[in-house]
């Protein structure tokens, strides 16, 4: 079976384990061996970790409009002053580095674009150190994230310029519920409808990045990404299900792409990126073209 | 897409077309040239390379490329430094290529030889890449299947040249494109190929009168996505 919808992927999913379903899928796609996935996708997960581990706070990006929140924020996740919580400020300060480590060009692992790397890694790094789980399970859950992020790209988009931002933290925060909802017990049904409450959540989302950088408001937008797979995967677990089939909630984020208007597509013109202090901004680095 | 066109690459960022489809670019034109790190570079910048390049560590992406970087060296954050440490001079302007993709680079480059080697490429989105002039003559390869160039004199014979000695090693051919400036000038004959070419067929079309450089590039594959 290639995997086409999420209707397929319930389906399937009510008599095997989705790993196992994803993992023979790739395999027949590529022509590859069981062992030659999983450990491209082992690979994967260990660069994640090593690109968290690698987060240096002094770097500043090239416009110096990013660097250094990722630490502001784990130090006030540890100071037991937050509304949140230790656990949800690791998760923000994950996903805030991860970003930031992006733009000041470091290494990172595209999940699925640069400028959403952040997502997955905030919601599967910390969850692994909390519940203790093995990497094995951790690259089990890849597989579930990454089929959710084909299904997208295949019916709708993870291109910021062809889909708006929603096609980019909307498609990683669906891949980070439906990882979530998988290593938490949740079955097929409750993992695919959490992808789908996760794009409903994002959905509209335009990518105005100031002066066309990887860097405001993408970086946050990461953390927002990682919260809304978090609230999204509860809710499945809950056994709350989008009321809206998860293969239509994807089809809808096509149709909104599609309607975007361009200065909303990964131009720099619109949005945020319009802004007067955006202005200024893609001013002063026309200022520095090369 | 499969599966790890969504998760990965491991790359360097921020941008996949800005950061590294330039470093890919960088490192086709090292590898076309053959002579491991060039001693100059010039690179010219245009569209949107040039405009949001600096933010984007295009300038620092192409010369870590030149300098045999992948798409996942830290160092490509200071690659101006190792350039500076293996002795290679760069300078960057900015250029106006009318007809091309809007992020594309025009590399002039010189090897320890003294030989000077001229690309023009663009970077298509999610880190791959397109080369689309060589020395002044029109290309369309990416690097990612095994390639084979040959620069010959305009005159007949010289394909059949070619490809009798690829039949000759049982090399099967995807792709074949020739270009010339002018009847009897000079011309390119780009071949993308299944497999890698003996040295001794390159050296013996090398010799053969008329052909003036043979290039070998083995494959490279991209697994850029973003």
């Amino acid at each position: 079976m290639a995997i086409e919808s999420m209707a397929l992927l319930m389906e399937a999913g009510k008599e095997r384990d989705l790993f196992d379903i994803i993992l023979e899928s790739d395999c027949r796609e590529r022509g590859a061996t069981r062992g030659d996935s999983l450990s491209r996708m082992s690979m994967l997960y260990a660069a994640m970790r090593r690109s968290g581990e690698g987060y240096d706070p002094s770097l500043r990006s090239g416009s110096g409009m990013v660097g250094g929140d990722g630490a502001r924020m784990r130090a006030y996740a540890a100071s037991g002053k937050t509304i949140c919580g230790e656990y949800i400020g690791s998760v923000l300060a994950q996903a805030l580095e991860m970003g930031e480590s992006n733009a000041c060009m470091k290494c990172i692992v595209a999940a699925p674009t640069a400028g959403s790397c952040g997502v997955l890694p905030a919601v599967l790094l910390p969850y692994q150190v909390r519940e203790q789980l093995d990497d094995e399970t951790m690259v089990r859950a890849l597989y579930i994230a990454g089929a959710v992020g084909q299904i997208i790209a295949e019916k709708a988009s993870i291109a910021g310029a062809a889909g708006g931002c929603q096609a980019e933290i909307g498609t990683a925060s669906a891949m980070g519920a439906a990882a979530l909802c998988y290593l938490a017990g949740g079955d097929a049904q409750a993992v695919c409808h959490a992808a789908a409450i996760a794009i409903k959540s994002l959905l509209g989302l335009v990518c105005d990045p100031i002066a066309g950088l990887v860097e405001v408001p993408c970086v946050k937008r990461n953390a927002a990404g990682a919260m809304i797979a978090m609230s999204s995967a509860e809710m499945a677990l809950a056994g709350i299900r989008s009321a809206v089939p998860p293969d239509e909630v994807i089809a809808a984020m096509r149709e909104v792409g599609d309607k975007m208007d361009v200065s909303l597509r990964e131009t720099g013109i619109g949005g945020i990126a319009g802004t007067p202090f955006g202005q200024t901004i893609a001013g002063k680095m026309a200022g520095q073209a090369l | 897409m499969n599966i790890f066109d969504i998760l990965g690459p491991v790359m360097v960022g921020p941008s996949s077309s800005h950061t590294a489809g330039a470093v890919r670019i960088g490192r086709i034109a090292r590898r076309l040239l053959g002579e491991g790190t060039p001693v100059m570079a010039s690179i010219g910048l245009s569209g949107s390379f040039a405009a949001t390049g600096r933010g984007h560590g295009t300038d620092k992406a192409i010369v870590a490329g030149l300098l045999g970087m992948q798409t996942d060296d830290e160092r490509i954050a200071t690659s101006f430094e190792h350039a500076q440490q293996e002795g290679m001079a760069y300078t960057f302007s900015h250029v106006k290529l009318s007809g091309e993709h809007p992020n594309t680079a025009k590399l002039v480059l010189t090897g320890k030889s003294g030989r000077s080697m001229e690309i023009v490429a663009s970077s298509l989105g999610g880190g791959r890449i397109m080369v689309v002039e060589l020395d002044g003559l029109r290309a369309h390869f990416s690097g990612d299947l095994p390639t084979l160039i040959v620069q010959n004199m305009d005159q007949p014979g010289h394909v059949s040249d070619v490809t009798s000695m690829l039949a000759h090693k049982g090399i099967n051919i995807a792709t074949l494109q020739l270009s010339r400036d002018h009847p009897g000038g000079n011309a390119v004959m780009i071949l993308e190929i299944d497999k890698a070419v003996p040295q001794e067929g390159i050296a013996w079309l090398a010799r053969t009168e008329g052909i003036h450089r043979v290039t070998f590039v083995d494959a490279e594959p991209v697994a850029v996505q973003g």
